[in-house]
């Protein structure tokens, strides 16, 4: 870790530095919602008036260039009784994700957990994942934002840059090798004790905006404790089983797989599709049997999977705190609600 | 100044023998051929598989209670329990209900279909602990297909074992699967001991469900017979449920009690989440669990 400070201006050429040879993914700003606030997504682009850093959030995770809904994990060449699979992982240049917020790098951090661990890492993910160069950027927290309470509020490694805007000047923390390399050709200066007062200041601020909050003190105790709680059966009520909340979640991962034939019966495909375990027949056996046919069981299978499983594989939990889920949710189901109602506490 | 990056390649250099670190073992399959199918009841097929490529074949080993992945290119993939002995290294045994689509397909297929395989995956059950003491091997239904492989494992080490007894409960006669096994069974010293359901005119044994017959079983031998035995269960929840209370309290220690689940599957790798019970990856800490750990998992009881 290297830290400098830049002009603001100074950005401009590190997009046109990186814009020049590369594809780059950014916040932009899409339309606004029905009461009249700006809507973001991480989209492609080619000028850098489009990327939108002072962006609040977006609809969307960058999940999808990691982790697309849909792709094929193999296609086959079918000759008669014999057949050949071919394999490819769906990435053919390094991608540039310029403005991620730690929530969203923090997530991506959990899932190289699962996807690129020692057993069985996931070549699809892993071949995204190492092509991503990634600019972190600073946030304002949002009414639904609960990352402090997840310890995602700030992020430590799984970047190559991250700026924190101080007043008149970015904070840059360089973490990459690579990134040294491209910071070399902007003007940037070694901080001074003033300008490490100004960030401590500028985080101390941020800090003191979080109006969500969850409380994960002895959590997966208590979801053990409670796994009869009737609060579990409230929630499934208003559930509606669409599973938004896994399409619109940064550390959502679990997938189905099925294959298909073309019509000239050559050529088949093994598609692999982002699934939700809300959905009705995520757990479902061939014969009809179905491990979790009330909507209770899976939403609280949700919630045992990203706060008490997780944890216990992995010693933190499987969300970031972006509250994402709970902004789609049709029913207006959110994390820090579930939470607290498990909890004993009124909601 | 050109601030091109590089691109890091992970795509698969060959690689021989694939590992569970490897990137590229994740979609490795090996080839392989139906070389027999073998028609066991109305429903069921035992299917006889070999690996084409002989390095392969002779690389490919498991143990008794672990699973592959089936796959038939363009209809899909399942996790089926290997049901063959681990020391047979030309071929490996599936027995399949024709239940879902896959496997439906796959009734139809014949000698010489060309299928893809991936694994072996899975825990598997601790024969070699088991060395010295007695087993109870109970089976319900479909469940005596993953026991086929640590029957034939006793089998081949019969003198490692001291009393051996195959409980297998089922519907009725037409339901009985691995039926010309049973008198080398019962040659190898293995006590087998089958109930079913629902009776018929051809049927003179036992009546009822597997409790009914483990029962007599045990209420005939002494307290140092159950302090030294090991059971291996399979079959549906309520019955591994009924079964392993009943021997617990008969003194049975719950660590010694191993049960095979089964889940929907669409990965074996501990990536797709469909087969989590509580939120424990049945392909990775299973299939084989033993009961305490089983009496732990939410939802899995």
């Amino acid at each position: 870790m290297l830290f400098r400070v830049a002009e603001k201006n100074e950005i401009k050429t590190l997009y046109n530095m990186l814009a020049e040879k590369n594809a780059v993914v950014g916040p932009v700003r899409t339309g606004k919602d029905r009461n009249g606030a700006p809507l973001y997504a991480f989209e492609q682009i080619a000028d850098f008036q489009k990327l939108d850093l002072g962006y609040t959030t977006t609809r969307l995770p960058a999940k999808r260039y990691f982790l697309p809904f849909r792709e094929d994990l193999a296609t086959f060449t079918m000759n008669g009784r014999e057949w050949t699979k071919q394999i490819g992982y769906n990435i053919d240049r390094p991608y540039v994700l310029f403005g991620l917020h730690a929530c969203d790098i923090n997530a991506l951090n959990k899932l190289d957990k699962v996807l690129m661990g020692p057993v069985y890492p996931m070549p699809y993910y892993a071949a995204k994942r190492k092509n991503m160069f990634i600019i972190g950027i600073d946030c304002r927290p949002q009414p639904f934002c609960f990352c402090r309470s997840m310890g995602a509020d700030t992020v430590l490694h799984g970047f190559d840059l991250f700026l924190t805007d101080i007043g008149d000047k970015y904070f840059i923390e360089i973490l990459s090798a690579e990134a040294y390399e491209i910071a070399k050709d902007l003007k940037t200066e070694a901080p001074k004790e003033s300008d490490h007062l100004q960030y401590m200041r500028t985080v101390a601020e941020k800090n003191k905006q979080f109006t969500a909050h969850v409380d994960t003190t002895d959590l997966t105790k208590i979801l053990d404790m409670e796994f009869q709680s009737p609060v579990w059966k409230q929630w499934g009520d208003k559930c509606l089983g669409c599973g938004t909340c896994a399409n619109v979640c940064p550390t959502c991962y679990c997938y189905g797989v099925e294959e298909t034939v073309d019509v000239d019966l050559q050529h088949a495909k093994k598609i692999k599709s982002l699934y939700s375990c809300n959905i009705v027949d995520f757990a479902e056996v061939a014969g009809g049997h179905n491990f979790r046919p009330e909507r209770s069981t899976r939403l609280k299978y949700r919630y045992y999977h990203k706060h008490r499983g997780f944890v216990e594989a992995y010693e933190e939990s499987l969300c970031v705190g972006c509250g994402r889920c709970g902004e789609a949710c049709l029913a207006g189901i959110t994390v820090p609600e579930v939470i607290a109602s498990v909890r004993g506490e009124e909601h | 100044m050109d601030h091109r990056l590089a691109f890091h390649d992970v795509h698969p250099h060959y690689h021989r023998y694939h590992r569970k670190a490897d990137l590229d073992s994740f979609e490795f399959t090996y080839k392989a051929e139906i070389t027999s199918v073998y028609k066991l009841t109305e429903q069921e097929n035992l299917y006889r598989i070999r690996i084409l490529d002989n390095e392969d074949r002779r690389h490919f080993s498991f143990r008794p209670g672990q699973f592959i992945m089936l796959e038939l290119p363009g209809i899909g993939e399942s996790p089926i329990s290997i049901s063959s002995s681990p020391s047979n290294h030309e071929d490996i045994e599936l027995c399949i209900r024709a239940v879902g689509n896959l496997t439906t397909f796959l009734s139809r297929a014949e000698r010489g279909t060309r299928v893809g395989i991936r694994g072996p995956f899975g825990t598997s059950f601790p024969m070699e602990r088991m060395h010295g003491g007695n087993i109870l091997l109970i089976a319900g239904g479909l469940g005596l297909v993953p026991l086929r492989s640590p029957i034939a494992h006793v089998q081949e080490h019969r003198s490692m074992f001291d009393k051996v007894d195959i409980v297998y409960g089922t519907k009725d006669t037409s339901r009985l699967l691995f039926k010309f096994q049973y008198e080398m069974w019962k040659k190898d010293d293995i006590g087998l001991h089958i109930i079913l359901e629902k009776a018929d005119p051809s049927w003179t044994g036992p009546v009822g469900f597997t409790t009914k017959v483990l029962e007599e079983i045990v209420k005939g031998r002494d307290d140092s017979y159950l302090a030294n035995t090991y059971a291996i269960v399979c079959g549906p929840p309520v019955m591994f449920k009924s079964v392993c209370t009943m021997l617990s309290e008969r003194g049975v220690p719950m660590q010694k009690m191993f049960v095979d689940l089964e889940r929907r599957m669409h990965c074996g790798m501990g990536k797709c989440c469909r087969c989590n019970v509580g939120s424990t990856y049945t392909c990775l800490k299973g299939p084989v669990f033993d009961y305490w750990t089983v009496m732990n998992l939410k939802e899995a009881i």
